[in-house]
């Protein structure tokens, strides 16, 4: 039953260009993958280690930026893609070296990621010489890997699939896995973690660097996707959306992070189209399911279906309350 | 060498406003353990209600005080109506307060629009005053001077009253206060008030140096992070050091460093961070 699910879900997804009709939704589908990339990668951090980061579009902005010199130095895009992952990669160690120093986890880790995050920007915006500053850097041309191009937006949204479902897997095989199950010990018990002989920062540390890694990663697709990157790309806003995602999809959940990608990404396309405040949405939304369902969009709904099948169904039945899904 | 000595004028003045903004910031950090984000935002809020009052015909320093009661009184409510709500839930709070802040910034664009606005030294401070040699702008000597007044104030109030000994009780150990019998919510009203009016008083008087703009709020927001990062939470003598020393910072290195001002800033908090995490006058970390 749910593997026919799964593949059913896949068939829809592979077939979208087919049946979306128009370039238009078929961006808007390379959108959602490529940002469920991202959020997949900070729902790492957030979910299952319990630290929130307000600075990955740092991250995001290396990968991009630094791709975006290469390429336009004459690089490879093989030899750009390497490299950039390679300097995010190293970004992620200093930032979560100096994130986890803080106060060992909570709220001293958003503090420094934010600040992190807002240097990152300010380097994007200042430093003209390197990044050109407020106007960006623009790419010439997407890449044809095993000699398919990508030009077309039905092509790129293919590549992005693959992308995208390589993240997902990856992100399951680590929650499966005894990893994963080290890494909800430290969010959820730190010092029995400790005192049972885990080293919690190293795993935390591991942990920001696979969700570094994935940042980067959606870096390059949103470089790839736009052609174009600018300091917007790091700004606040940007990480703030990117854990609005994670946290309106139900942080900690495996498909938490896809479903709130998909929802903001709508949203700020059909908003955008009938209103110009989109940041005041953007903050009402965060506000609002902050207070009403603060586990986010998948456990809430859950957790709404099964408080109505309960009223229906007038036996004794476990509390369901504050409880995280078992999975 | 008077370029040198504009620089110093320039970061005291500067480190004073970071004193303001962020004294409350690190009070409510202490306190309530959560980082306001809406603290840029009050700064910003601050700047904007005074233009629009002294447009109205309001003088200077009564706008300063009259917008800095207006963002007291909204910081009031937002503790009341929402972060009183997820007590307890620190990163819902930190989430609303980030949520907040975006709100406040798109109302803010609506309503005074993209462009800068300015608000005019006030009358008796125009012009320069001469010391020695050298002439330097009265207006930005006043400010030091009265984010050395605020500091004393607030160094009396937090050491020399009942409601400061509460207070320092409160970001001690608030379990412990509760148990004595002090009301740690209503400190948290207090001092979420207190630090908001701080934070739109400085937006105030630092509105005729930088002007109020859109983005404003997220410019102040991380030199606040940094300065709290640097000297320690919950501690006012920490405040005032690192405010100076991000002032110096950031001027001298947007003067020598225009291109990497941000990072010559991030440079000292690394040190910190590696070498002191708890900040330079923070308590060891709980």
């Amino acid at each position: 039953m749910r593997r026919l699910a799964l593949a059913a879900a896949l068939a829809v997804l592979a077939a979208l260009p087919l049946w979306a009709g128009g370039t238009f939704y078929i961006n808007i589908g390379s959108q959602i993958l490529l940002y469920a990339v991202f959020a997949l990668g900070i729902n790492i951090l957030v979910g299952y280690a319990g630290l929130v980061s307000l600075g990955h579009a740092g991250l995001l902005g290396i990968a991009a930026y630094t791709a975006a010199r290469l390429l336009n130095g004459g690089h490879g895009h093989l030899v750009a893609v390497a490299l950039a992952l390679a300097l995010t990669l190293a970004a992620a160690a200093l930032f979560a070296t100096l994130a986890l120093r803080g106060s060992g986890s909570g709220i001293g880790f958003v503090m420094i990621t934010l600040a992190i995050g807002q240097i990152v920007w300010g380097v994007a915006y200042r430093w003209i010489s390197i990044t050109n500053g407020d106007n960006g850097i623009s790419i010439g041309a997407r890449p044809s890997p095993l000699g398919l191009s990508l030009a077309s937006p039905a092509h790129f949204y293919w590549a992005t699939l693959v992308v995208f479902l390589a993240a997902l897997g990856s992100v399951a095989i680590l929650v499966a896995s005894p990893f994963g199950a080290s890494l909800r010990g430290t969010r959820d018990q730190p010092r029995r973690m400790a005192a049972l002989g885990y080293h919690v920062w190293m795993i935390r540390f591991l942990a920001f660097l696979l969700s570094g890694l994935w940042s980067g990663v959606a870096g390059l697709l949103f470089l790839y996707y736009n052609q174009f990157v600018s300091p917007q790309a790091v700004a606040l806003t940007a990480s703030a959306e990117a854990l609005l995602m994670v946290i309106s999809g139900g942080s900690g959940t495996l498909l938490g992070p896809v479903v709130g990608a998909a929802l903001v990404v709508v949203m700020k396309n059909v908003a955008s189209a009938y209103i110009e405040r989109w940041n005041f949405v953007l903050g009402a939304i965060f506000v609002a399911i902050v207070v009403f369902m603060p586990e986010g969009l998948v456990p809430g709904a859950a957790r709404l279906w099964r408080r109505a099948i309960l009223q229906w169904t007038p036996r004794p039945s476990v509390a369901a309350s504050g409880e995280r899904p078992a999975r | 060498m008077s370029l040198w000595l504009v620089l110093a004028v320039n970061s005291v003045t500067l480190g004073g406003l970071l004193f303001l903004l962020s004294a409350g910031f690190s009070l409510i950090f202490g306190l309530m353990r959560i980082p306001n984000l809406t603290h840029g935002s009050f700064f910003m809020l601050g700047g904007y209600f005074a233009a629009s009052l002294i447009e109205w015909g309001l003088g200077f320093w009564p706008a300063a005080l009259v917008s800095g009661l207006l963002v007291a009184a909204l910081g009031g409510v937002v503790e009341r109506l929402v972060l009183r709500r997820l007590a307890g839930a620190e990163l819902a709070q930190v989430l609303v307060t980030l949520g907040l802040s975006f709100m406040i910034a798109d109302v803010c664009l609506k309503v005074w629009t993209g462009d800068p606005v300015r608000i005019d030294t006030p009358r008796g401070l125009q012009g320069v005053t001469t010391v020695g040699s050298f002439a330097f702008p009265t207006y930005r000597l006043a400010i030091s001077l009265v984010a050395v007044g605020f500091a004393a104030a607030l160094w009396l109030l937090m050491d020399r009253t009942r409601l400061g000994a509460m207070i320092r009780a409160g970001v001690d150990d608030p379990d412990m206060a509760r148990v004595a019998g002090i009301r740690v919510s209503r400190l948290f009203t207090i001092v979420f008030c207190l630090g908001a009016w701080l934070a739109g008083f400085a937006g105030v008087i630092g509105g005729p140096i930088l002007s109020v703009y859109p983005g404003l709020d997220q410019e102040m927001l991380p030199l606040a992070l940094v300065v709290v990062i640097l000297g320690g939470s919950g501690s006012l003598l920490g405040s005032l050091v690192g405010s100076f020393v991000v002032g110096f910072l950031y001027n001298f290195g947007q003067a020598m460093f225009p291109e990497l001002a941000y990072v010559v800033l991030f440079l000292p908090m690394l040190l910190v961070l590696v070498v002191r995490p708890q900040g330079l006058f923070g308590r060891t970390a709980v």
